[in-house]
């Protein structure tokens, strides 16, 4: 039982991590998102400038955020989360 | 009647049917019915994850309302659907693991199972069943009419004879099948999103002349339309920011969302689904109203803002692309609705059936409950959906924002605060429903953003004060049960 106690403790500090690093991303990801909208965009939009076509605001802000966004969410789920059993019995072999 | 785009939409709604037909075998031959018919066994992998979140998620309103917006607002309102990214990543990240497991623990099968038991207070079961019933109720007839709209629009039947195809079509699979034909469906339905939102941005991108040429036109017209400030200039910052709350990170609280946060079968799973999740939102947020400004181009001077986007499909692909690109809102809809009607029936029989009116039926009792339930609900939503209310959009987005006001702090403290208790749960429910609903009425957009802001701080606030001030009353009559922390 105690072993159960333990790991469960084990279980829950990574799960608390991972909820961490999704509030951070949020962040990083409103940062962005207002940063390059409200940064670039809030000029005259006859003066814009243009990049594939796009306003710049807009190419930054929502094309490249996302692309950015993409990666960093790939980047912790592959070497920042952890794979932990869900089931309180002894089913786990297969993934650990 | 246009056969070439309809065939692939019949075909759509045949495969569809397969794979409910075929997923109801698992609720014949389970030996535990409830968590096979409302959880689907906890065996969803990774991809059903991410597409049944995407697709329950995705709505009416990102593929007919939203783009309909961007049309009139422009490149402002792209920038607002972005705030949905986070729906992606965050709810997985952030109810996460830990969700998973003590969702196992309590045996929970439904959203309000885990509340029940973290909580112990019939009050709180009580008010989350009627908080789902009732604004889910709402959002899934806004969908019904959404979908039978379209039909209306597509094929030029009445729009009673087009709610009925609707209805009878996803009411079958869902009254046999259950979740696990909910979640399979939805995974086609969600390829057939991301897939047709694809097909559609390319092709509108190329009968516009270019990216290029389609801005110049649109800044020819209006320059405002390619500003983050909306056309006539009144999105300001603080209001598109506000939506973070409404559709990014506030989805949370969302039970149809969070419900799928305890379905998946390993941590595996639950990885692939974030980034194949971010992906395909991100993707389908950003092309769909990326076309309906781009549209604005291509076909100006529509009136109605609903019809943007089936008219532009028509007008940029040849017929058969344009049924199976078609294909794609009525698969939104369908996969929004699948889901309400089984988180409605869930609460109704495994919450409060079960819980307070017969907690001794058998299983077959439990059964017949389920199957007669999810059709009345069905049915009764036809009923209203007959004399539908206008602007799809709103009614969809307020419950949206009533659900997340009642029950985001219950589920995040209740994960991760352990001294939260039933009385702070119960003080920020209250609140939270009843500021959402008197600010709706009273003072919407409060301070410049969107309604539901100050609801969810207000229950934020009452559900810290509440645990705290009663923290030493919960101790001492010991019904301070377990710390999850």
């Amino acid at each position: 039982m105690k072993d159960n106690a333990e790991l469960k403790d084990k279980r829950f500090k990574i799960a608390h991590r991972e909820a961490i690093i999704g509030v951070v991303l949020v962040i990083i990801n409103f940062s962005l998102w207002f940063g390059f909208a409200y940064g670039l965009g809030s000029g005259d939009p006859a003066s814009y400038n243009y990049v594939l076509g796009l306003p710049e605001w807009f190419f930054y802000s929502c094309v490249l955020s996302f692309i950015v966004m993409f990666i960093l969410v790939i980047y912790s789920v592959k070497f920042l989360f952890k794979e932990v059993p869900f089931e309180e019995e002894e089913e786990r072999g297969d993934h650990t | 009647m246009n056969w070439q785009v309809i065939i692939p939409l019949l075909l759509f709604l045949v495969v569809i049917f397969s794979v409910g037909f075929w997923a109801s075998r698992y609720v014949r031959s389970t030996d535990s019915f409830l968590q096979e018919y409302f959880l689907g066994d906890r065996q969803l992998g990774g991809f059903v994850l991410a597409m049944t979140m995407i697709a329950t998620y995705g709505s009416a309103s990102s593929f007919i309302g939203g783009p309909g917006v961007a049309y009139t607002k422009g490149l402002g309102w792209v920038l607002l659907s972005m705030a949905q990214l986070p729906a992606g990543y965050f709810v997985l990240m952030v109810l996460g693991k830990k969700f998973a497991i003590i969702a196992r623990k309590y045996k929970a099968i439904t959203l309000i199972d885990f509340l029940k038991e973290r909580y112990k207070s019939t009050a709180v079961v009580i008010i989350a069943a009627v908080s789902i019933i009732v604004f889910l109720f709402s959002s899934m007839a806004a969908q019904w009419v959404g979908g039978a709209r379209l039909i209306e629009s597509l094929t030029g039947l009445s729009y009673t004879t087009a709610l009925f195809i609707f209805a009878v079509s996803v009411l079958v699979y869902v009254i046999i099948g259950g979740f696990r034909a909910v979640a399979l469906t939805e995974t086609v339905q969600g390829v057939v999103m991301l897939v047709g939102t694809i097909i559609l941005l390319v092709a509108t991108i190329i009968a516009g002349g270019g990216i290029p040429n389609i801005i110049q036109e649109l800044v020819a017209e209006n320059p405002n339309l390619v500003s983050p400030y909306g056309a006539e200039r009144d999105l300001t910052p603080i209001y598109v920011s506000s939506f973070w709350i409404l559709v990014g990170v506030g989805v949370i609280g969302l039970p149809q969302i969070a419900v799928r946060a305890m379905s998946y079968k390993n941590s595996k799973g639950m990885h692939q689904a974030i980034i194949i999740g971010t992906f395909a939102i991100g993707t389908i947020m950003l092309g769909m109203h990326v076309i309906g400004v781009f549209a604005r181009a291509i076909l100006p001077g529509i009136e109605i803002g609903d019809k943007v986007m089936p008219t532009l499909t028509l007008e940029v692909l040849p017929p058969f692309l344009a049924g199976l690109v078609l294909a794609a809102p009525m698969a939104a809809i369908m996969s929004t609705v699948n889901s309400l009607l089984i988180l409605i029936s869930s609460a109704i029989v495994k919450d409060l059936y079960l819980n307070y009116l017969k907690p001794k039926a058998t299983e077959k009792q439990v059964k017949r409950a389920s199957f007669w339930v999810t059709t009345l609900i069905g049915v009764s939503v036809i009923l209203f959906a007959l004399s539908p209310p206008d602007l799809l959009i709103w009614l969809n987005l307020f419950s949206f924002g009533g659900l997340e006001s009642v029950f985001i702090w219950p589920i995040v403290f209740g994960l991760y605060w352990s001294k939260g208790n039933k009385y702070g749960a119960i003080s920020s429910m209250v609140v939270g429903m009843g500021s959402y609903i008197l600010f709706d009425r009273l003072h919407p957009n409060a301070l410049g953003m969107h309604t539901v802001v100050l609801p969810v701080l207000l229950s934020l606030i009452a559900y810290v004060i509440i645990s705290k001030l009663t923290d030493k009353y919960v101790l001492s009559s010991n019904l301070h049960l377990e710390s999850n922390g």
